[in-house]
């Protein structure tokens, strides 16, 4: 995580305010985060339950295609070349797809729909001979074909879901190794340049009290030179001497933070 | 144009007994432009035939699925490869087995697709 040492970081000023700045924009990030690993997880979800589906259908279609081909054979067998005739009758769609939309956590998944309608175009075909193979050729002809249809569906979720599914953990990995590193490099930037701050603060106080101290040695030494002080000490602070100064270099104005 | 109202058509690229089954299905349709749904592989079609037929049948927004004989498929796996791999399509493109042919799964360019997905990276 922070592998960047700190450099890869938003330029901001190192303050209390940014500093709740970036706090509030890594919870957001984290929280988005989670949202975007829960919709990742549930489009894999569907993802592989529609890859089971694809693969089951897909041997399955072989079947069907094989029983349809064989009986499209047993049909030519007993009613002869009848291929030209459908080619040439081909007029209105009996099966027709409808499409549909299906919302799998904001993704739009396309769902066809197929259904039959108008009259069967090859009803009179084998109508001479082979009437029954003919019908069973239709009959697994269509079952191919709605078979097909749902596969179809399969196939264009799958594709869609393997895109979504993409760019959704495309963004999981950005926020999780690029914006989230980010906004924690420059939390840290942030305290330790406050913590910088206050050291030196901190460091200023002392000097000064030291300063301080220095001072008031010296003057006391200037008044053991001058003679012994005129009053004593004790219980000569009488009502004609002027109030203390409070702001005076004093011996009880020990600052009361550094002590 | 009628055909919204009616529902969307497959098209069918293949073969003349697969073709010929699926008309039987029920699928075949000529429109106002008398261009069928449908296109005959003989053994003279070429390639570019093929691919401009396929390109073509993708283009249309009366048609919804694409069935196309595998080994046929495989004459113009480049285009079909290229459409598939399309955001949005809005064509599905099915391979189907023919009757000389028999289903190939690790032809098939979804299934391709699907087999690099189960990459152990890619499912985490």
């Amino acid at each position: 995580m922070s592998g960047g040492g700190g450099k890869d970081r938003i330029a901001v000023f190192p303050s209390r305010m940014a500093q709740t700045l970036m706090k509030t924009r890594l919870k957001g990030a984290q929280k988005g985060h989670s949202l975007l690993k829960k919709k990742a997880d549930a489009l894999n979800l569907r993802f592989r339950d529609i890859l089971k589906k694809i693969v089951e259908n897909k041997v399955l279609m072989g079947e069907v295609m094989k029983e349809a081909a064989f009986s499209l054979a047993e049909a030519k067998f007993t009613a002869g070349d009848f291929s030209h005739t459908v080619i040439q009758n081909v007029s209105q769609a009996q099966y027709r797809v409808r499409m549909k939309k299906e919302n799998v956590v904001g993704v739009l998944l396309p769902v066809f729909d197929a259904y039959q309608d108008g009259p069967d175009a090859y009803d009179l075909t084998g109508l001479g001979k082979g009437g029954a193979n003919i019908a069973r050729l239709k009959k697994n002809y269509n079952k191919a074909i709605e078979l097909l249809v749902e596969l179809a569906t399969l196939q264009t979720c799958f594709i869609t879901l393997d895109e979504a599914i993409k760019v959704t953990n495309r963004r999981v990995n950005a926020i999780e190794h690029v914006i989230i590193p980010r906004i924690e490099n420059t939390l840290t930037y942030i305290v330790t340049e406050l913590d910088e701050m206050e050291r030196e603060e901190f460091f200023r106080m002392k000097k000064i009290q030291a300063n301080k101290k220095k001072l008031k040695e010296q003057e006391a030494a200037q008044r053991a030179l001058e003679g012994p002080p005129k009053e004593e000490a004790g219980g000569t602070h009488s009502e004609n001497q002027p109030p203390r100064n409070l702001l005076a270099v004093e011996e009880d104005n020990l600052p009361v933070l550094f002590n | 144009m009628t055909t919204e109202a009616k529902g969307k058509l497959l098209g069918v690229i293949g073969d003349h007994d697969t073709v010929v089954g699926f008309m039987l299905g029920g699928i075949g349709e000529i429109n106002h432009a008398r261009k069928p749904n449908y296109f005959i592989v003989e053994k003279s079609t070429v390639d570019q035939e093929i691919e401009a037929t396929f390109n073509a049948f993708c283009a249309r927004d009366d048609i919804a699925i694409i069935l196309i004989n595998q080994h046929i498929a495989e004459r113009i796996r480049r285009a079909v490869d290229q459409y598939t791999q399309l955001r949005h399509s809005s064509v599905a493109v099915l391979e189907i087995p023919s009757k000389e042919a028999p289903y190939d799964p690790s032809k098939d360019s979804i299934l391709n697709r699907a087999r690099g997905l189960y990459n152990p990276e890619d499912f985490r």
